[in-house]
């Protein structure tokens, strides 16, 4: 695989504060490649220093073959950058956007048109395109933004947080259009995201990061399956005993914990075992009241690596916010 | 190549939003337009033409013009502050272009603008009894408008660039443009000011700017002596038209380096 990232012993200090804690990686041509993290972690910061908004304290980086921190005009010209935040001049059309982006990346007149169409298209914004900006939803804006950000048929897309406050429906049409767009493109995407499931269903690999550091990076699949597989709970109306001392001596059960009448088994390919384990079960008659299958998801690998949930974070973030109105109401 | 693409497309994104946004013109022509006929109309009458050797209203429009100019230009600054807020200033900083070329880019657009603004207050002195006085250096009157809006967008993208909130942008803006304004020959010459605070106006690139737009719509004499340099003679229009080209020079350097430290928010 040839990397078209290269990260080497990056690192952000504000301070004391280590944003960014001596990270590495590498990212191959035509990935889509994730950063996951809770909100703070570090995610953004990483994406600043490679698009070189921000200049590192130490350690270094290439993009498209280009050193964040001597040639930052060539890694410019290399890239595209979808903000965390609008940046969109909503005093403009969509195609007023679309243009002033070509002009500034130097795309050259004879192709600007048909290059505008083109992603037009892609985001399914044609009809709109003479709108002034101010008039679009929240995922059109959006959509514009991804269109934009391939105007100039940047080598590397980087894509901040692409969904943060978009409704779920507009969430879902957003990662279509990513997904076409690399598929159709063959553009190499990094995405930073606090949204497990967004990782999950659009990233070929995904690397936690955690208080400035990287603490796990592989593909989805590889890092659930470290967990040891999936969890099947059976919940049986009489002889739990004698079904759990049955499963004891299956083979193909890794795992086996039991709370009052239920019986958790840890298997792979989860899926697959139900009607062995319904056959098991009418054998020694016993009869089963209810199966649930629960497969690994990427919250729970962030949990094994960094002991906590991305999503307590959050809600820790959210009840601070609470007390600090509280707090102001009070005074 | 890629830096006159950059100055190109934001002089065209002003032109755009200048000719969407027209509550903003009328907004910006109101308080010179009052100016205008409350001075040049209401107090003119009172001041017999004797005094100014003219009529005031002839030493009151190349004011008026250039008030219109400098609170325009200055007041132009807070497109940083919303380019900032909404995130487009980002978009821009992030492309392949120098910042020097986004300041002149913002300058070429922003003087047009203010130009645009200043034809339309000669047209309306015109109405009012203005008369211009034509003779080979009138066309040099665009030229002054040019450079005294250079010099004061730039002074106005200095205070975008290091103030980040729109009060604070507001308060610093009025406290340097009222005393700019009034330390000028804009409203009453210069000979009318007591000593020191005269001086503070030889300073002030408003007065030679205003005083070019005297000598080359109104005809007037102007404040400052030709020099004499051996067989050489520097006229008073050739010295004002050097120290505007000069404070603009100097303004756009200062706003180039301040757009530098500027931190995209």
């Amino acid at each position: 695989m040839d990397s078209i990232i290269s990260v080497n012993r990056l690192s952000k200090e504000y301070g004391s504060l280590k944003a960014v804690n001596n990270i590495s990686f590498d990212v191959g041509e035509g990935e889509i490649f994730g950063l996951l993290g809770p909100n703070g972690a570090g995610k953004t910061t990483t994406i600043k220093m490679l698009t070189t908004l921000l200049k590192p304290t130490s350690g270094t980086a290439t993009v498209a073959g280009y050193n964040i921190k001597t040639s930052q005009n060539s890694v410019r010209k290399h890239i595209g950058i979808i903000f965390q935040d609008p940046s969109l001049d909503d005093e403009l059309t969509g195609r007023e956007n679309l243009q002033f982006h070509a002009i500034l990346y130097n795309v050259s007149s004879d192709k600007r048109e048909a290059k505008i169409n083109e992603v037009l298209k892609l985001v399914e914004l044609e009809d709109k395109a003479d709108v002034l900006v101010k008039n679009y939803s929240g995922g059109m804006k959006r959509r514009l933004e991804i269109g934009r950000g391939l105007i100039h048929e940047p080598k590397v897309l980087f894509l901040d947080e692409p969904t943060v406050g978009l409704d779920p429906q507009t969430r879902r049409h957003i990662w279509e259009y990513i997904k076409k767009l690399n598929e159709s493109t063959k553009t190499t995407l990094i995405l930073t995201t606090h949204y497990i499931e967004e990782a999950d269903y659009l990233c070929n690999r995904v690397a936690f990061i955690d208080h400035g550091r990287l603490v796990a990076l592989d593909t989805p699949d590889v890092l659930k399956d470290k967990l040891g597989g999936d969890v099947i709970s059976l919940k049986a109306k009489t002889g739990s005993d004698a079904l759990e001392k049955r499963l004891k001596s299956t083979s193909w059960v890794k795992t086996i914990s039991r709370h009052d009448e239920t019986i958790d088994i840890t298997v792979e390919e989860g899926e697959k075992k139900i009607p062995s384990l319904v056959k098991i079960a009418e054998k020694i008659k016993v009869q089963i009241d209810s199966v649930s299958l629960h497969k690994p998801s990427l919250e729970d690998v962030f949990i094994r690596y960094t002991g906590k949930s991305i999503r307590e974070e959050e809600g820790e973030g959210w009840k601070g916010h609470m007390r600090a109105i509280r707090a102001r109401r009070s005074r | 190549m890629v830096d006159t693409n950059a100055i190109y497309v934001l002089w065209l994104r002003d032109i755009k939003r200048f000719i969407r946004a027209k509550s903003r013109i009328i907004g910006m022509l109101v308080l010179p337009i009052f100016f205008l006929l409350g001075l040049g109309l209401g107090l003119g009458n009172l001041i017999p033409s004797s005094v100014l050797g003219g009529s005031y209203l002839e030493f009151i429009v190349p004011g008026i013009i250039g008030m219109s100019l400098i609170f325009t230009s200055v007041a132009s600054g807070t497109s940083v502050l919303w380019d900032r807020q909404f995130g487009f200033l980002k978009e821009i900083l992030v492309t392949p272009n120098s910042r020097s070329a986004v300041v002149i880019g913002r300058v070429a657009g922003g003087a047009t603008t203010a130009m645009l603004q200043s034809f339309i207050i000669v047209i309306i002195s015109l109405l009012i009894g203005f008369n211009i006085h034509f003779t080979a250096a009138t066309a040099l009157a665009i030229v002054f408008m040019f450079l005294i809006a250079t010099t004061f967008i730039s002074l106005g993208l200095v205070f975008g660039s290091l103030i980040n909130d729109f009060q604070g942008f507001q308060l610093v803006t009025s406290f340097v443009t009222m005393p700019l304004f009034f330390l000028s020959n804009g409203i009453f010459p210069l000979s009318a000011l007591p000593g020191f605070v005269k001086y503070i106006a030889y300073l002030n690139p408003l007065s030679y700017g205003v005083d070019g737009l005297r000598i080359t719509l109104a005809g007037a004499t102007s404040f400052l002596n030709p020099i004499h340099l051996g067989w050489l003679v520097i006229s008073p229009l050739a010295i004002d038209l050097f120290m505007m080209l000069l404070s603009s020079a100097i303004m756009i350097a200062i706003a180039s380096y301040a757009f530098n430290r500027t931190d995209v928010g």
